[in-house]
């Protein structure tokens, strides 16, 4: 099993923690287990905007997945990150196969990235102009077409859908097509104010996370896990490692209190990540 | 940042020491360690409902006076309008309350190097931000001019301390019930004219800031404006508060009002494809 190549159990995650720079002005990214990019397109998408609303303890956020495209991001964003020496994961969406290994061919010259996370849920949730993983072959045939672009030292993570019938399938799926580990999961497509489409993040997306985590590890043991949704508090941590995954990551928590994935990563400092993937050495 | 201060911003715990009814708004005056400290006229703080966990996003304020030392310490007080959930338990916080603060957050007013006459628009609630910003521009020997406005007089921010600060005020509400009847945003080349003004700073509705910001266009001065889209972090990091510029190399762009912003050069605002909420 590769190594994910994480330095501790808390990430922020996709489209949680700015360039960087902003969430590093509230804690030292050193501390964390690695920064989850915002989700990066091959070409820049400067009039993409993100809508965000509330609904009860939960946000409906709907992607648009602004971002200034790879290039740039390697260029002006990455460096920053890399200095940080924090592990950066790179979260990416394209709209066609032939993209996604374009986007991966970029990122194995991009000096300092540990792993890529495919965000394999961004056609229902805001961005209909991005490749629709709606089935778990979707999902493999992209994980397939970016890892063989890929160094064997750069991991590929699959955020798949919170589709709960079909969510221990496509985590198969995936794992077979050469994903390292599956992120549990891309929050829900929901309806926001406005009618925006969107989906569903924060403490109330947290329960449907928890189960599709439960599944996951109950049919599929030997698949490392990191999950995402609803996590918020230390015992929210405690819970998802119990639970069997291996490291979990900080959303929209950090969005309402910036310095929520720091405090987190300090309360489980003395809890090291158990499972040898992380690339732990003790 | 500016000479070698540390500008930048940080979530601490803060406590209401005074809180006062005054018309539709209610003042907080906020014991804010290391806030009010960092702050600069344009930046702004921002918080969630301290009893409702439910309400997840953050609501920003602006910052209407800084007091970096009094009785209790370095205070900042801030105006809320009580029009949503959030702003309605901040209005009735009693005296003793604590809540959570981020801050300061989002880029300051630019103040000339010169000093030059300046025009301040400003418009109910948001008009605040331009009352730290005032002072500051007087401690630079800036004549200042302050255009006020409010639909009705109990949406209107009190002039008389601003008074003393500025060289003149014109203040206007909807209705005609204090000064001149009518709204900021079609006095606002008048105003620029007969101020000769070099730099227009203005707060307040999508309207005013685009009359304020054409205004300055067609008369040859700089301005600033505070944009206020709702920002659902307030930090940075959630990229959910979009602001369309023109960026320094003339390329359309969309940008953070929060991190970017909140304050714009008006004529790089592309005011047309602006969501107005």
């Amino acid at each position: 099993m590769r190594s994910l190549g994480l330095s501790g159990p808390v990430l922020v995650a996709a489209g949680c923690g700015g360039t960087g720079a902003e969430l590093a002005r509230f804690g030292d990214l050193a501390d964390l287990g690695g920064f989850v990019t915002r989700t990066l397109t091959l070409d820049p998408r400067f009039d993409h905007v993100n809508r965000i609303s509330e609904s009860p303890s939960g946000l409906v956020v709907e992607m648009g997945l602004p971002n200034p495209g790879v290039d740039a991001f390697c260029a002006s964003e990455l460096p920053l990150l890399v200095a940080a020496e924090v592990p950066v994961v790179v979260s990416l969406a394209a709209a066609t196969l032939g993209e996604y290994a374009a986007l991966a061919r970029r990122i194995a010259t991009a000096p300092g990235v540990r792993a890529v996370e495919l965000c394999l849920g961004a056609a229902d949730t805001g961005a209909p102009d991005q490749f629709a993983a709606r089935e778990p072959f979707h999902a493999a045939s992209v994980v397939a077409a970016v890892r063989r672009e890929l160094p064997a030292d750069v991991a590929v993570l699959a955020k798949v859908r919170l589709d709960l019938p079909r969510v221990v399938e496509a985590s198969r799926t995936v794992v077979e097509a050469g994903a390292d580990a599956v992120v549990v999961a891309h929050p829900l497509a929901a309806l926001g104010e406005r009618h925006s489409s969107g989906a569903l993040c924060g403490p109330a997306a947290g329960p449907l996370a928890r189960r599709a985590l439960q599944e996951i590890r109950a049919q599929l043991p030997d698949v490392p896990t990191i999950a995402c949704g609803g996590v918020g508090t230390p015992a929210d941590v405690q819970d998802r490692l119990a639970a069997g995954a291996v490291a979990v990551q900080v959303g929209s928590a950090n969005l309402h209190d910036p310095t929520t994935c720091f405090r987190l990563a300090a309360a489980l400092r003395d809890r090291p990540v158990s499972d040898p993937t992380t690339g732990d050495d003790r | 940042m500016t000479n070698g201060a540390d500008r930048r911003p940080v979530h601490v715990t803060a406590d209401v020491v005074s809180a006062k009814r005054i018309g539709a708004f209610t003042h907080l005056t906020l014991r804010a360690s290391g806030i009010s400290e960092r702050f600069r006229p344009g930046t702004f703080v921002a918080l969630s409902h301290g009893a409702d966990r439910s309400l997840l996003a953050r609501r920003a304020l602006w910052i209407h006076r800084v007091r970096t030392a009094s009785a209790y310490g370095p205070c900042l007080d801030v105006v809320v309008d009580p029009v949503g959930t959030t702003t309605r338990w901040l209005a009735g916080l009693a005296v003793g309350a604590s809540l959570e603060l981020t801050g300061p957050l989002g880029r300051p007013f630019a103040l000339p190097q010169e000093p030059v006459p300046c025009l301040l628009v400003g418009e109910g609630v948001d008009a605040a931000a331009l009352f730290p910003l005032a002072e500051r521009l007087r401690e630079r020997g800036c004549p200042v001019h302050l255009l006020l406005g409010a639909e009705r007089e109990d949406r209107l921010l009190s002039a008389l301390e601003a008074r003393r600060t500025v060289r003149a005020v014109t203040v206007m509400t909807a209705d005609g019930s204090v000064g001149l009847r009518g709204s900021v945003a079609d006095r606002v080349a008048e105003s620029v004219r007969s101020s000769s003004a070099a730099v227009v700073y203005a707060a307040g509705s999508h309207a005013t800031l685009r009359a304020a910001a054409s205004a300055a266009v067609e008369q040859g001065a700089w301005s600033q404006v505070l944009v206020t889209p709702s920002m659902p972090c307030g930090t940075g990091l959630c990229h959910g508060c979009a602001v369309p510029v023109i960026a320094e190399h003339g390329a359309a762009r969309t940008v953070r009002g929060c991190t970017e912003g909140p304050v714009f050069r008006g004529d790089r605002v592309r005011w047309d494809a602006m969501e107005v909420r």
